[in-house]
């Protein structure tokens, strides 16, 4: 079941994946540090659930860019099937190969033929197949792993619990080394236990007003400590409303630099009203955003 | 595994650990042994001291469902941080600090403990939050030892005691003071640091309590439902609001579910030409036919509330879900009924948010016909001769109530009717199965005509409702 024969210890503690990661400029809190750490140390997948735009991919590429692997990324979709996601026999290649054979050699048998158009150089491998074959160190990403169907979901268990792959006409294809594999979900609907048994399970939510604060002060520039303070605590005023579609963190990015660019130092409910579309898409979003902002006033 | 085994038993930890796992699955959490296994693991190699960290890597292999994460926190500050500490005290490291802490505060003066509060609430320092928690649940709480209770009163007596709603009051007229957007703020982060006052006295309870009888007994007393295991009709005002959240996510589910269906149904014409296409592979012989995608027309929902009386919780729960389903499903139409009804979409599509919702349609929708007790009959002989023309074989009907007729007319016909002009009716009921035709109850002659009539006390009845629909 688990794979600790071969132990991990790509990184010392929590912390240190902590540090590492700011080093990429993905600012972590204690969560998201303590489970990738674990992930590296048992050699187990990472399953990241949580609303849209709250860094749930960008931590699979940071992950990435800090162990200096190579990422590579299985999208999801409805109809996704184990053409595109574990392998693929290229038949053109193997029909071509069939008739060079027809015309070359007379005597050679059927087996002789069929062992060799079944083999590595007729193989085409897909992003699951990739990972597990890979040498160079890889981080795999399966993003939006919600949108296959519950039965596309038994494709990923031999890959994220063996990290193997079986070809019928080859045998398994086993991995090298075990590799750093991040899931993430929109929760669209409920995975099932199976998957879940083999992860980790991150929940992403939205960022506390000190991380957030933190990560617009690093990704803007030239905002002010004070601009900084009030546009995150506004937003969080903001996503505790009943709306359609709560602003993500890069919303709040968009927004702050919007402030920057506008010249504006200090935040009055006026400029907030006048700049929400930034933060907000809907327009019965934002009509319910400025009613709340200014109901202090009267 | 044995090494991990024999380390934790080297800490004394096995046993709390193996305890701690028991009490998780009693509070409705599943863990699987392979997640034990996983955790036990992580346990090795997670730094100990960094308590944080443990507990969120615990959490990790452990909780695999958002909901389930504060049953799992509680549990884990009674079985390991608090358990700590009392071990701590036995062998007199790390912990004596904090006795002494506790004795500095032990002579604080109410009015010094309301101006720390104050102070505390103002600032947001957590020491000072941590502190205050300490001296007034000293001062206040006034814990009865050996009692077999979880201390929901304590905290409430200690909160009520330090007065935080004027407290709180006094804050947020500052805030007003401060007026415009700074204000707004400022009265967020009181409010919000309120909560945090609450969490450390309830915390400092718990650890009280844990001092004195252990953590299993506290555990137990302390067990609670899972959110989606809580009775729709007892629903408190947090669990509302808890609820609000999840069911967003579920209208999500329900309306991406369906629209899978009908994209997965693959019954339509041969496609000929992408077959011979697909015949390349196979030297020209059509192995795999290839069919046209049916074209298919988008559902519709029709979603009848009962909103009487005696399913009132029942029935702003059945509007947040309705209000949910209407901003994911461009074609709902929801109707509201007592014993008249009367359609409103409309209130829900212009409301900005749940509440504002509820208010136009308690005042302004004409649900009662005669008295105001719910007539399961004329509502659905009104609802059928007024807007049953407008079914169609694409409509799926929702009927939500507990069919309790208050023994009029029960009139069968329009359910009859109503079933037969859409393609499915299925209808909730929020009463547990066992009360089902008891009473004034008529489910079974409505149900004979449904589609299907399912049990719905719970999310987790709902959630299978949608999950499981055809």
């Amino acid at each position: 079941m688990t794979t600790t024969s071969t132990p991990n210890s790509r990184f010392e503690s929590p912390h240190a994946v902590n540090q590492s990661l700011r080093g990429v400029g993905y600012l972590a809190d204690e969560g998201i540090a303590a489970v990738v750490f674990l992930a590296d140390r048992l050699g187990k997948p990472v399953l990241v659930e949580g609303p849209a735009g709250t860094g749930k991919t960008q931590l699979a590429k940071s992950v990435a860019e800090m162990t200096g692997s190579r990422l590579i990324r299985l999208q999801c979709y409805e109809g996704l099937d184990e053409s595109k996601a574990l392998y693929e026999w290229n038949y053109k290649k193997q029909l071509l190969r069939i008739q060079a054979e027809r015309v070359t050699k007379e005597g050679e048998t059927w087996e002789e033929i069929e062992e060799d158009i079944f083999s590595e150089p007729f193989l085409m491998p897909r992003p699951l197949l990739e990972a597990i074959r890979a040498t160079d160190p890889v981080v795999l990403l399966i993003d939006e792993v919600d949108r296959v169907e519950v039965e596309t979901e038994a494709l990923l268990l031999e890959v994220l619990s063996d990290y193997q792959v079986s070809v019928p006409e080859m045998g398994t294809v086993k991995a090298n080394q075990v590799p750093l594999v991040f899931l993430t979900s929109n929760n669209t609907r409920e995975l099932s236990e199976a998957l879940k048994r083999r992860c980790l399970f991150l929940h992403l939510d939205y960022p506390t007003v000190e991380r957030e604060r933190e990560i617009v002060l690093t990704k803007v520039e030239g905002i002010e400590e004070s601009l900084a303070d009030q546009v995150v605590r506004t937003v969080k005023l903001i996503r505790v409303l009943e709306l359609k579609k709560a602003p993500s963190v890069s919303e709040t990015l968009d927004w702050a630099r919007t402030l920057v660019l506008l010249g504006v130092s200090h935040l009055d409910t006026a400029t907030a009203r006048e700049t929400l579309h930034v933060l907000l898409k809907h327009s019965g979003d934002i009509d319910r955003a400025a009613k709340e902002l200014v109901a202090v006033r009267e | 595994m044995t090494e991990t085994a024999e380390v934790l038993l080297g800490e004394g930890l096995l046993g709390v650990f193996s305890d701690f796992i028991d009490e998780l699955r009693a509070g409705g959490v599943p863990v699987s042994t392979t997640e034990v296994l996983d955790a036990m693991e992580a346990l090795r190699h997670l730094p100990i001291e960094d308590r944080q960290a443990t507990k969120l890597g615990l959490a990790a292999a452990l909780v695999k469902q958002e909901g389930h994460w504060r049953t799992f926190e509680t549990l884990f500050e009674l079985y390991f941080s608090l358990q700590a500490q009392g071990l701590g005290t036995m062998t007199g490291d790390g912990v004596g600090g904090e006795v002494t802490n506790l004795g500095d505060e032990q002579g604080l003066t109410a009015s010094e403990l309301a101006e720390l509060a104050y102070k505390a609430l103002m600032e947001g320092d957590p020491e000072l939050m941590a502190a205050l928690a300490r001296g007034a649940v000293d001062r206040y709480a006034d814990i009865d030892p050996g009692r077999p209770v979880g201390g929901s009163y304590y905290v409430f007596r200690t909160l009520r005691q330090l007065q935080v709603d004027a407290l709180l009051a006094r804050l947020l007229a500052t805030a007003d003071q401060a007026g415009g957007l700074d204000g707004l703020v400022q009265a967020n982060d009181y409010r919000q640091r309120l909560g945090l006052l609450r969490d450390e006295v309830e915390a400092e309870v718990h650890r009280r309590l844990v001092a004195d009888r252990g953590a299993k007994a506290v555990a137990r007393a302390l067990r609670r439902p899972l959110p989606e295991d809580v009775d729709f009709m007892h629903l408190g005002k947090d669990e509302l609001a808890t609820l609000q959240r999840t069911v967003q996510p579920l209208a999500r589910k329900l309306a991406v579910h369906l629209a899978r269906k009908r994209r997965q149904r693959r019954d339509g014409r041969l496609d000929f030409r992408a077959t011979m296409r697909r015949s390349l592979s196979t030297g020209g012989a059509p192995v795999e036919p290839r069919f046209k995608a049916p074209h298919r027309s988008k559902p519709e929902l029709w979603v009848l509330a009962d909103i009487s009386g005696s399913v009132a919780a029942f029935a702003r729960f059945t509007l947040q879900l309705v209000y949910a389903l209407s901003s994911q499903f461009s074609r709902t139409r929801a109707w509201a009924f007592i014993d008249g009804v009367d359609e409103v979409t409309d209130f829900l599509r212009r409301a900005d948010d749940m509440a504002h919702a509820v208010h136009c349609i308690n005042t302004q929708a004409d649900v009662i016909w005669a008295e105001g007790h719910s007539d399961y009959g004329h509502a659905l002989s009104d609802f059928v001769e007024r807007w049953g023309r407008e079914l169609t074989a694409r409509t799926t009907v929702l009927v939500l109530g507990d069919a309790r007729n208050n023994y009029h007319a029960v009139q069968t016909w329009a359910m009859a009717e109503l079933a037969r002009r859409s393609r499915h009716v299925w209808w909730l009921n929020p009463e547990p199965r066992a009360y089902w035709d008891t009473g004034d109850s008529v489910l079974a002659q409505y149900g004979a005509h449904c589609t299907g009539v399912h049990e719905c006390r719970n999310l987790r009845q709902l959630r299978h409702f949608v999950e499981e629909m055809p």
